[in-house]
């Protein structure tokens, strides 16, 4: 399995080479990869269908217990199928969608790196690796959305996509590693056989909370929906794989892999059908007054979408059986519909349904295709779709205490998703032709190839639903119950409650598309309203961060160095002095030596000279003044025991007060900038922060936490390092590396000093 | 001894910090100097103070009569002694050369990169 993928990775590179060298054929070429991974899958099928899960292990940072793993049950298997399957149509159909294109080999190379990271995503056996293929998803689907980045819309868009799923993926992280933690494992296997061990603790509640956002951003459930639409400024083959049929499904994977783990409880009840059952209806109602193919198709995906995700949080047997099977219906006709789209838009150059017309006498083939893909959308037997809204009306009505309002939202739904499908189909299609852009011929091969076989697959399962039952839907349903089920899908179940739903879902969605229109109108002055939506709330929430970013930027980076200074003084005073006060115990005991004479005219001298300093406006008293402190502190060092310090101190003060009069002597006397407030102001912070290192400096000489280390000094110099004096010794033996780098600080500060005062540069005029 | 010298640390800090906030570069680099020595006086002060018992081995003995002073903090400061010194040199060579090319020490005319 980690072959499969590493090719696919591999081949992405290569992708914009091989369209150089065969820009015909680029297309099919490409798509062998996708479609030899396809028969990989297929192949597990007997294995996946008999419950067996196959997996690989391969070590990755053994040390941190993560290994690369891979774990292939129906559930994985059905989202890989879709993945590779319509993958492979993708890339053959992106060859003559972007034939011109000038980057169609990087748009290819996009679509592979998405497909190995959205197959690494089904696949993964550990959460951690899950995760990292879940933001790949995430980066890939911005290139994809950016491609065309020369035009401000798809980048705005792309990067609204990316903030609204890469948000929900950092929340998704922290919910993972919450489970890692209460688990003790990211192992998915593990995972999934201990069940019970997240209901009943404290933290399922968080951990819950932030898996669903980042599910719900990925598959946009309201109130995170309003990037989907904005996405369909990819290229259609990208909206056709990632916005309709994979990367949009990745959340619907995660809650359908997690419902064994996370699933059945109140919260995740109320949660997910709630928010499910607002975005299927809400979806719908939004798709309704759309008039570009994309946009329409968005809407309905983010309805579908919504159902999905219903679908799974009512938990009931039928209710995620019929999950599956109406993931596989979806992305058979959406993808179907999209490519559609795609193909009137690339041969006429209109994406408006309502200037499009009559198109049927001359794109044949995707007429067919399409009016396949519509039936199965909108359920009319004998397509696969039938089966689906059958299984959903049957799942909502059945023994949930909601039916009633589940009930009527799915009717809704069902009945705006025929007018849509006729929408989609009737208005270009049929009717009379209408002038487009450009002139009218069949679609190429490419083109038409998938629409047909999706849409084709559409009416075969409805026709033979067997083998996909038993071998796809439910080995899928099984691993979502976490416990073999049966699968039969049979059109006639005879005259019950979900046909008659039908009847009347068909004659409504029939009513709505004759008075489209008219409704409209009726609707119009509605419009505003939907600049309060959540949109509305990312543009606000991003304008503020960008604000504030601009407004703390220009506070705490102004450039004033005096303000960086302020600013660090005060941080030390509020958590130095702020510890100190709240932390400080007291001293048991002061001791205290003697004070002589002498020393304490040093004190006062170091401490008047260090006021004289601040005081006086003339530069070379001020530099007379760190002369003295420097000589007084000499002095200190030298009755203190500590004749190396002394001499050294004498000789750099020595040097530091001629280079200081050297310098200052050509300057004229202090200019006074600040005025009496800021004056104060420094004032009181500076007398702060001298105030606290009096009292710390004096606690410090109270209070001994470790040992002193300088009986090792004392016993180990003579015979280790044949020296007598132990600083000496400290200096250039036991830490002589340290001493090694001061040198260094010093040698370049010297280059440093000596090329700047090499440095001429060139005066400009008049300076 | 200990509270003379912590409050003449405390005065070397207050007037470095304080001259360290002021816009003329001048009194900003004796800030520094100011500083660094409050800095040495503190880490002297805080090992601990001994009188006249310098860290050595008299010649002809083979131990040092204890109680000694601390060398491992003498060490310490006396690489930074060194070090600020190096950095002080550097500031006054950049200020100078700043001096000569800006026309003043004002810290608000060397906000861009240009002149």
């Amino acid at each position: 399995m980690l072959l499969v993928i590493l090719v696919i990775f591999a081949v992405a590179p290569a992708a914009p080479w091989i369209h150089r060298a065969a820009p015909r054929l680029s297309g099919w070429l490409l798509a062998v990869v996708p479609a030899g991974a396809t028969v990989y899958l297929l192949a597990q099928i007997p294995e996946v269908a008999a419950g067996n899960a196959v997996t690989a292990a391969y070590p990755w940072a053994p040390g941190m217990g993560l290994t690369l793993s891979f774990y292939l049950d129906g559930l994985s298997l059905l989202f890989g199928l879709l993945i590779t399957g319509i993958g492979a149509l993708v890339v053959a159909y992106t060859g003559a969608y972007l034939k011109d294109h000038p980057r169609a080999g990087w748009f290819q190379a996009y679509i592979l790196l998405f497909m190995g990271s959205m197959l690494g995503v089904v696949l993964s056996g550990n959460l951690l690796s899950l995760f990292v293929f879940w933001e790949l998803t995430s980066l890939t689907s911005y290139l994809l959305i950016g491609f065309d980045h020369e035009r401000a819309a798809a980048r705005e868009s792309a990067w609204q996509a990316l903030l609204v799923t890469a948000a929900g993926g950092l929340a998704l992280l922290a919910g993972l590693v919450l489970m890692g933690v209460v688990a003790g494992t990211y192992d998915l296997e593990t995972l999934l056989a201990s069940e019970d061990v997240f209901r009943e603790h404290g933290l399922y509640v968080p951990i819950l909370l932030l898996v669903l956002i980042g599910a719900f951003t990925k598959s946009a459930q309201w109130p995170f929906h309003f990037w989907l639409p904005n996405a369909m400024e990819a290229p259609t083959p990208a909206s056709a794989y990632l916005h309709s049929s994979t990367m949009v499904k990745a959340g619907i994977y995660l809650l359908a892999r997690f419902n064994p783990m996370l699933g059945g409880t109140d919260l995740w009840f109320w949660l997910l059908t709630g928010f499910g059952a607002a975005t299927m209806a809400l979806g719908a109602c939004m798709a309704l007054p759309q008039n570009y193919l994309k946009r329409l198709l968005a809407y309905t995906t983010i309805s579908a979408l919504g159902a999905l995700t219903m679908l799974i949080g009512m938990g009931t047997e039928l209710a995620l059986k019929t999950a599956m099977v109406f993931l596989l219906v979806h992305a058979l006709y959406k993808g179907a519909l999209f490519l559609v789209a795609g193909s009137i838009d690339h041969e006429t150059g209109e994406k408006d349904i309502t200037r499009l017309g009559g198109l049927r006498a001359h794109l044949p083939i995707t007429f067919a295709a399409a009016a396949l893909a519509a039936l199965s959308m909108a359920g009319i037997p004998p397509f696969f779709g039938f089966m689906g809204k059958e299984l959903m009306y049957e799942a909502v009505t059945g023994d949930v205490a909601e039916g009633a309002i589940l009930g009527g939202l799915a009717l809704l739904t069902n009945i705006l998703m025929v007018t849509v499908a006729g929408l989609l189909v009737l208005r270009p299609f049929l009717g009379a032709r209408q002038s487009t852009p450009k002139e009218l011929h069949e679609a190429p091969v490419a083109m038409w190839l998938g629409p047909a076989l999706l849409g084709g697959l559409g009416l075969f399962i409805g026709l033979f639903p067997g083998f996909t039952a038993a071998n796809l839907i439910a080995p899928a349903a099984s691993a979502l119950l976490a416990a073999p089920v049966e699968v039969e899908l049979v059109l006639w179940h005879g005259v019950n409650l979900p046909l008659l739903l039908s009847v009347l879902t068909l004659a409504g969605g029939a009513a709505i598309y004759w008075l489209r229109d008219g409704l409209g109108r009726l609707t119009a002055p509605l419009a505003p309203l939907t600049n309060l939506g959540p949109e509305r709330g990312y543009e606000l929430t991003l304008a503020g961060v960008l604000g504030f970013s601009a407004w703390q930027t220009r506070t705490l980076q102004n450039g004033y160095l005096r303000r960086y200074m302020l600013i660090t003084v005060l941080t030390t005073i509020i958590l130095a002095g702020g510890t100190f006060v709240t932390r400080f115990a007291g001293l048991d005991s002061i001791v205290l030596s003697e004070v002589r004479f002498y020393e304490g005219v040093l004190a006062a001298l170091i401490l008047l000279s260090a006021v004289f300093a601040v005081w006086t406006s003339s530069r070379l008293a001020a530099v007379a003044a760190i002369g003295v402190v420097g000589y007084a502190m000499a002095i200190i060092f030298l009755i203190y025991g500590a004749p190396d310090l002394a001499m050294t101190q004498f000789v750099i003060e020595t040097l530091t007060v001629i280079l200081f009069v050297l310098v200052f002597y050509h300057l004229s006397r202090f200019a006074v900038y600040a005025g009496r407030a800021t004056q104060f102001r420094d004032a009181v912070v500076a007398i702060t922060i001298g105030v606290l290192m009096t009292v710390f400096a004096f606690v410090a000489t109270q209070i001994q936490f470790h040992d002193s280390i300088h009986e090792f000094f004392a016993e180990r110099s003579l015979p280790d390092a044949h020296g007598r004096n132990f600083v000496n010794v400290i200096l250039v033996d036991f830490r002589s590396l340290d001493t090694l780098a001061e040198i260094a600080v010093l040698a370049v500060a010297g280059l440093g000093a000596y090329s700047l005062l090499r440095l001429r540069p060139k005066r400009k005029k008049g300076s | 001894m200990e509270l003379v010298l912590a409050i003449a640390i405390g005065a070397l800090y207050a007037a470095g910090i304080y001259l360290i906030l002021r816009r003329s570069i001048a009194k900003l680099i004796i800030g520094l100097a100011l500083l660094s020595h409050g800095a040495n006086l503190l880490i002297f002060t805080a090992a601990g103070l001994e009188r006249g018992r310098p860290p050595l081995i008299p010649e002809g003995q083979t131990e040092a009569a204890m109680p000694i002073a601390d060398p491992l903090p003498q060490a310490l400061i006396l690489t930074a002694i060194v070090i600020g010194f190096s950095v002080l040199a550097f500031a006054l060579v950049l200020f100078l050369r700043a001096f000569q090319t800006v026309g003043g020490d004002d810290l608000d005319d060397m906000r861009t990169t240009d002149t």
